[in-house]
């Protein structure tokens, strides 16, 4: 993880490059911009192997220093409704009927998904609030954040969250204080059972598609398949799901989720048509008043 | 205050060859407006585009302005609210107004002979004025969803980047009515500036640009 994976790959209101990143070689000689799969790093969830211990949810607070918040208690194991802006690693549990009769217990590992087109830092105004790191870690610099939730409006899995006494917006790191030195995320440190994988994409989605066809071949779960949706480029965090076609039964799991239409509109096409528009407007007037000049007033003579 | 060289014409002294053209009180609220317009503009650009971020920096960084860009947005729109009141009779849109609007080229190539003869405000400022007050509304009803989206339950999360978009967007409209409101006022219509500031105007300024206004409070046809 030396060469180049925390290098800054792109990074929030931001004007021109980015500093540090561009062109790098990649092992076979050829160079490239952008992401470069060697340095891509990923969490798997298998959801059908998690037993909803939530080590996972302690570890998480243990490494990054937060006490255990107050928990709600709502007739099912899960720790609290949402994630909160100190506890950003939450296991969904649902129970969901199938079409027999039975029912299936479905949990899953929430946390920031690390878009590789990350609707976050598309909307963030704050240069360097967010960063995405070569290796597709999105990470949140508090000391640069203003608070103003535009991340919340450009994040399609709702996990953003506001901390109303520091006015700063929170969530999962991808623990990039350890993968920066070479250790694994503390929540697949804590997994007991091997539900929790860490690696390379390209070796995440190898070992999740392996997974994938032994339920198949193994188990009633004909259906069984990975997330690791197209619309926000890909994520660094993938799910194998039992049910891949719907995934909103584990908690609200989006099932074709991008950054919001209006959120590219915004940060695309209005920004460049309105600063052409104040740009000629402003030229537009000096034009007009050197081509025909100020109104006069014909003051009367006295008589 | 007695007289004196540098005493200020009062509304019972008006200067000689001089109109009232805007009281005290129009005065103040126009430049309170216009101060928090430029406040809200200035931030506002900031947080559109990294352009203008450093501009965050400027005016005391980035968290500074994202706290008080909501509250001089509420004293920016109270101003508005207030012109309201002052100016409802001036406002209204008038047959002759239509009339300078389809001639408006004329206007804008200064050949004022063919414009029809306006009120205290020519059309074209009743243009400007309906420009700001409906993106003043706009951005007031997006900007205080804008400024507590923390209390938005999740399923309504989907709004937010339509608020978003929308709020921008009146801004814009804004921004481009006030351009012209500033190149008119300063540039091509010189006595503006004058009248916005200690509130008189010539009588021939009046006459030229305001002819039915001067008209009404001078009892004159010229």
């Amino acid at each position: 993880m030396s060469n180049g994976a925390m290098e800054i790959k792109a990074i929030s209101g931001h004007r021109g490059g980015t500093p540090g990143g561009g062109e790098y070689r990649q092992p076979d000689g050829t160079t490239r911009t952008g992401t470069s799969r060697d340095y891509d790093v990923c969490k798997l969830v298998d959801t059908t192997t998690c037993i909803g211990c939530k080590a996972c949810e302690v570890a998480c607070l243990e490494w990054n220093g937060y006490d255990f918040r107050e928990t709600t208690f709502d007739d099912t194991y899960q720790t609290m409704p949402d994630t909160a802006w100190n506890f950003w690693n939450l296991i969904r549990f649902n129970e969901y009927e199938n079409d027999d009769g039975t029912i299936s217990w479905l949990m899953r590992k929430d946390q920031c998904m690390h878009c590789a087109d990350p609707g976050c830092l598309t909307a963030c105004p704050a240069d360097g609030a967010i960063v995405q790191y070569q290796n597709g870690i999105v990470d949140f610099n508090q000391e640069h954040c203003i608070g103003c939730q535009y991340c919340v409006t450009g994040c399609p899995f709702n996990i953003p969250k506001f901390n109303d006494v520091t006015k700063k917006v929170y969530k999962c790191t991808l623990c990039s204080d350890r993968v920066g030195a070479g250790l694994e995320p503390a929540c697949i440190k804590s997994c007991p059972t091997g539900c929790l994988h860490f690696g390379s994409k390209e070796d995440m989605l190898f070992e999740a598609n392996k997974r994938v066809k032994q339920l198949h071949d193994n188990t009633s779960y004909s259906k069984a398949g990975v997330y690791d949706p197209e619309g926000v480029g890909g994520t660094h965090v993938i799910y194998v799901l039992h049910d891949a076609e719907n995934p909103e039964r584990y908690g609200g799991l989006p099932k074709n989720p991008t950054v919001p239409f209006m959120v590219k509109m915004w940060k695309g096409p209005l920004k460049w048509v309105g600063g052409l528009a104040m740009t000629f407007g402003v030229l537009g007037m000096f034009m007009h008043y050197v081509r025909y000049g100020p109104k006069e007033v014909h003051e009367e003579k006295k008589p | 205050m007695s007289g004196g060289s540098l005493a200020r014409p009062t509304a019972t002294a008006v200067p000689e060859g001089q109109v009232l053209r805007y009281t005290f009180v129009e005065r103040a609220i126009h430049w309170t407006n216009g101060l928090a317009y430029l406040y809200l503009m200035l931030t506002g650009l900031a947080l559109f585009t990294p352009f203008f971020y450093w501009m965050a920096a400027v005016l005391g960084g980035g968290g500074t302005i994202r706290y008080w860009h909501p509250w001089i947005g509420l004293i920016y729109a109270a101003t508005i609210v207030q012109m309201h009141r002052m100016w409802r009779s001036d406002i209204k849109t008038t047959d002759a107004d239509r009339q300078w609007l389809k001639n408006v080229e004329a206007y804008a190539k200064n050949e004022d002979a063919n414009m029809p003869p306006q009120g205290r405000f020519n059309a074209g400022q009743k243009q400007f004025y309906w420009a700001m007050f409906y993106s003043m509304l706009l951005l007031v009803v997006t900007g205080i969803v804008m400024w507590f989206p923390e209390y938005m339950p999740r399923k309504a999360h989907f709004v937010l980047p339509i608020i978003v978009f929308l709020h921008s967007a009146a801004a814009l409209v804004s921004i481009a009515g006030f351009l012209i409101h500033v190149y008119m006022s300063i540039w091509m219509t010189p006595g503006s500036v004058k009248a916005m500031t200690d509130g008189y105007v010539s009588r021939a300024w009046a006459k030229t640009h305001h002819r039915l206004w001067y008209e009404k409070i001078t009892g004159r046809r010229s």
